[in-house]
């Protein structure tokens, strides 16, 4: 076995040698400037892979948080009567002491945490935890590139992310609290500091912190678009590239397209909060006085926001896509069937995204004729995502399964897939989100959808690119058992919400006694906690293994552990500055030859052998 | 202390988790990696076909188990005309994803078994088939074709807003922080203008007294609606946004400041029949207080509620008014025995325009005496829900 594998190191060494293009990257001593101090190396890098893991570290700390506030909020659902006196110390005037002593969170805080739980996962940990770091370690690696096109701005692109969630953090510490209108953040509720204290200087905040967010968006967009364009290295055509780097490329691209269209909406909201302006406001009376604004209109901040909004939720679930597209193929020693297919319809989803933001508006008194297109469009989306589905599927058909848990990440991956979309159509059907607009069967549905589905994507990934980022392997059987309890702790959570959704039972709501026809569901909702409380503590073993494996995992002793045809496996186990030390490989053939003329598989850089049959996938 | 002991326990059940994990990964290197990982890849085939055969069955059994809870199904059958057709499409829809759920996740459990490492065996180079992809091109096509037309038949029918002329109620709500407002047109069947800057204390609507149509309106604290009529509700909000929400008709529209919005739909129950509909099913049959076996029974102390569904602020889950669908003729009664909130309130006071004047409303003359006692269902919203003050 070692020895096989020595000899496979010198051929591929021997492959890049004798084919490899040099671009004289290693006459240049420039770089060495990068390592040469702890500043330069680990902070204020320009390495796109301590970049990643800046990216990855960060997002692993605002989940955490973000979690954390769930399990919060889900206590106050679950046990409305608990006494949470408990967390005085750490919540402070937040925990409201009745006479008897008994805790309970109090109503601002409580939407306060449900805000931040959204914006937190979505924004800081979906977005860029999930496409920062897998788009900045997988480009240039997947690609064939020294690192991206621009470090500079890649460097900026972190370091503006890191104050938006500084900014984010500061604002949980206001005396009037953070946000707490939702992290749609629709006025008037938002533009007005009357009606909430959230919407106080916690508002002001969360519009600082998305606009930097977003300036961290689009610098990384830019770099991760021009570094697929314009660096792949030779024979890396646009159809030899891996589904990741097409899911990254599509997804930079609709970030692109659509970030700046939020800070227009954040902008104008900042304009009505602070200078008078009625972009959003008209007729409001609220505590005893009428405002001066008149003749704007709340529903154009929806739209400005989902046509950022929605397509959201694809950047979110797109990378996810490439990423299990990926791992499934190789170890199912199979190709990806459908490779064409895969890529374009990456490309049409991404495209749709773009034509259905009003249907999260459908009872929002937009008019109802407009609907009609939006319903279309939104169902149309579904064919290209049962495209994916079923060539997942296919691509399982006939393999020979590796069931590591990179693998059974993507086979959850799949399953939330599959639960969270069909629920999509209802969602997306205008008649039935009547009933179900603003109910549990909402958060069902986009938890599982991109929530989920999203999460098992990076875990799958880090799994499989764990041993090419550190050097070493996570401890496999902690991935298995957490593997295990997140999955069928997700359904636990998720599924039951459905039925509380079809019984009419709506979301951000703190207590359901108000009301008679939403009762009789607290057995469901304490399930519900204790299952979401089992979930966050089997997070904090995945994060322990995470670090823990850092410095005490299994070394990787083989530059190709799961014997991938892509060239980030040719570069050495832990990948210089400059990713190649010698020449860059070029490429020959597509990545997915698993199981082509009775070799288990052949690398990208293998050159056709001859009378080998070019297939035209 | 006792949170201490029990984030102990954990932290602890996560160590013995951690250490059993590594001493499984030793013993698999002992045994010799080759021969571990198949059998642990045997196993894990197996845990993932098990998984999906009790994940099936448990869906299946507890959407059977939570069926009369749910919209459409058991006892919550729709109290709208529309509704009626909303759990239809809802029920056409249920079925058609329900087939596709349970189908894909039977392939994608059974090829996880079925396929699992074996050694010495390739994957099938297998990398495409247009055919293949073609007909799961077209096939969810037509499937999403029917589903669409479906629902926007269905849709563009209930959003259709009244004709000219058409027989019909309208009603007006207001969200507020944190109460809806009600007002009825009166006798003329006519709401009257508002202005909200006219909003004060004893004005929560900001109903200009100018307006004869106003005169006449009156504003209840809860929606008692006529069964079999068509109801035209205009939905308003006075600050941020709200959502009016009245779950067992299924109707839900945004109210939103500065934009009325509105929805139509006809109440095919009364509050009592669908209460009898109710007493059918054991659920309904036991005492609504658990500790009081003397109590009514919960199918008696059933109401239609009117909630909210949008986010507006600290209160949002408190925002509930009871909705009572009557008989029509209850209902003329109803509408008789209320009181014009202009006459009960404002008459005769200092905010009243007409003061000293004789006016007429709908053809009564009213010469402007002190105003007689106010009816209870003037009361509808307090003064102090405003701090106009």
């Amino acid at each position: 076995m070692s020895t096989q594998n020595i000899e496979v190191r010198e051929e591929v060494d021997e492959i890049i040698e004798k084919n490899g293009y040099d671009d004289h990257f290693h006459d240049h001593h420039a770089s060495d400037k990068y390592k040469s101090s702890f500043v330069g190396k680990y902070i204020f890098s320009l390495d796109h892979k301590m970049i990643s893991r800046q990216f990855l570290i960060t997002g692993i700390v605002w989940a955490i948080i973000g979690a954390a506030f769930s399990v919060i909020f889900r206590l106050q659902l679950g046990f409305p009567e608990a006494d949470m006196a408990w967390l005085k110390p750490l919540l402070g005037k937040w925990i409201v002491l009745n006479d008897a002593g008994i805790g309970s969170i109090s109503q601002d805080f409580y939407y306060a945490l449900v805000t931040m739980h959204g914006t937190i996962l979505i924004f800081f940990v979906l977005t860029a935890g999930l496409s920062g770091t897998y788009s900045n370690f997988l480009i240039p690696l997947q690609v064939g590139a020294r690192d991206m096109a621009s470090p500079l701005l890649n460097m900026l692109s972190y370091w503006f992310f890191f104050l938006a969630g500084l900014v984010m953090l500061y604002s949980l510490f206001l005396s009037t609290g953070p946000f707490s209108g939702g992290w749609t953040a629709y006025p008037p509720l938002s533009a007005l500091p009357q009606a909430s204290s959230g919407s106080k200087g916690g508002m002001n905040l969360w519009i600082i912190s998305m606009t930097l967010f977003i300036v961290s968006q689009l610098l990384g967009g830019i770099n991760y678009v021009t570094t697929i364009l314009n660096l792949r290295t030779k024979g890396m055509s646009m159809w030899k590239m891996p589904l990741t780097i097409w899911s990254f490329l599509v997804t930079a691209i609709l970030g692109i397209l659509t970030f700046p269209v939020l800070f227009a909406g954040v902008l104008l909201l900042l304009f009505d909060r602070s200078m008078g302006t009625s972009f959003y406001l008209s007729e409001i009376f609220i505590q005893g006085a009428a405002l001066e604004n008149v003749g704007g209109s709340p529903i154009l901040y929806q739209h400005l926001f989902w046509f950022l909004g929605h397509p959201e939720v694809y950047i979110v679930i797109l990378p996810a896509m490439g990423i299990v597209s990926e791992i499934m193929s190789v170890n199912s020693r199979k190709p990806i069937f459908g490779y064409r297919a895969m890529a374009y319809s990456l490309m049409a989803i991404a495209f749709l995204s773009l034509l259905v933001w009003a249907h999260h508006m459908f009872t929002s008194g937009m008019n109802p004729f407009i609907t009609n297109f939006f319903v279309l469009f939104t169902l149309i989306i579904a064919m290209p995502s049962s495209i994916k589905t079923f060539n997942w599927l296919t691509t399982l058909f006939r393999g020979n399964l590796r069931l590591n848990s990179a693998m059974l990440y993507c086979i959850g991956f799949v399953s939330f897939f599959i639960s969270g979309g069909l629920t999509g159509i209802w969602v997306g059907s205008s008649t039935l989100d009547i009933p179900l607009h603003d109910t549990y069967f909402v958060v069902a549905h986009f938890h599982l959808v991109m929530g989920v589905a999203a999460f098992f994507g990076m875990f799958a990934g880090l799994s499989y690119w764990y041993p090419k980022m550190f050097g070493r392997y996570m401890n496999e059987t902690v991935l298995k058992v957490h593997f295990w309890i997140t999955l069928i702790g997700a359904y636990c959570i998720f599924w039951p919400q459905h039925y509380l959704g079809l019984a009419g039972v709506p979301r951000r709501y703190y207590r359901f006694d108000s009301f008679n026809s939403f009762t009789g569901w607290e057995g469901v909702n304490e399930f519900i906690t204790i299952s979401a409380i089992v979930v966050f503590f089997t997070q904090l073993l995945w994060v322990f293994n995470f670090f823990y494996s850092m410095w005490r995992g299994k070394k990787v002793t083989e530059r190709n552990p799961w014997h991938s045809n892509s060239i980030e496996w040719t570069t050495p186990i832990i990948p210089p500055h400059g990713n190649w030390p010698g020449k860059l490989p070029k490429v020959e053939r597509w990545p997915y030859d698993y199981g082509k003329d009775g070799k288990d598989y052949i690398t990208q850089i293998t050159p056709y052998a001859e009378g080998e049959e070019v297939i035209a996938h | 202390m006792t949170t201490l002991v029990i984030l102990g326990c954990i932290l602890l059940v996560g160590l013995v988790i951690f250490q059993i994990a590594r001493i499984n990964e030793m013993i698999k290197r002992i045994k010799g990696e080759e021969e571990a990982v198949q059998q642990s890849n045997d196993n894990t085939a197996l845990s993932v076909l098990l998984f999906g055969i009790v994940f099936l069955a448990l869906a299946l059994y507890t959407s059977y188990h939570y069926k009369d809870r749910m919209f459409g199904y058991g006892p919550m059958v729709s109290a709208s005309k529309h509704g009626v057709w909303i759990d239809h499409s809802m029920h056409i829809m249920l079925v058609i994803t329900g087939i596709v759920f349970v189908l894909t996740h039977i392939l994608l459990f059974y090829f996880v078994w079925k396929y699992r490492y074996k050694k010495n065996r390739l994957g099938w180079y297998y990398p495409h088939n247009n055919k293949l992809e073609a007909v799961w091109t077209i096939t969810p096509f037509i499937v999403l074709a029917y589903l669409a037309i479906n629902g926007l038949v269905v849709w563009n029918k209930m959003m259709e807003d009244v004709k000219p002329g058409e027989d019909h109620i309208e009603i007006e709500v207001t969200g507020m922080q944190f109460a809806w407002l009600l007002r009825y047109p009166g006798m003329d069947g006519k709401l009257g203008t508002k202005n909200y800057k006219l909003i004060s204390g004893t004005n929560d609507l900001g109903q200009d007294w100018n307006d004869p149509k106003n005169w006449d309106d009156f504003k209840p604290d809860e929606i008692v609606l006529p069964k079999g009529k068509k109801i035209r509700v205009r939905i308003n909000s006075r600050d941020v946004l709200h959502s009016f929400f009245l779950p067992h008709f299924r109707v839900k529209m945004d109210a939103v400041p500065g934009m009325p919005t509105y929805f139509i739909f006809t109440p095919t129950m009364t509050t009592d029949e669908f209460r009898n509909n109710l007493k059918k099913y054991p659920e309904w049959n036991v005492p609504a207080d658990p500790s009081d076996p003397e109590s009514k029974m919960k199918w008696e102390t059933f109401d239609f509620e009117l909630a909210c569904a949008e986010l507006c602020g600290n209160s949002h889950f408190a925002m509930r008014r009871a909705v009572r669908i009557v008989t029509p003729e209850q209902y003329d009664e109803w509408v008789k025995s209320q009181k014009s909130y202009y006459l009960a309130n404002i008459r005769g006071k200092a905010e009243d325009p007409n003061q000293g004047k004789t006016i007429k409303i709908n053809g009564v003359e009213n010469s402007g005496a002190p105003a007689e006692k106010p009816a209870e269902g003037d009361a509808g919203v307090k003064a102090d829900s405003t701090k106009a003050e």
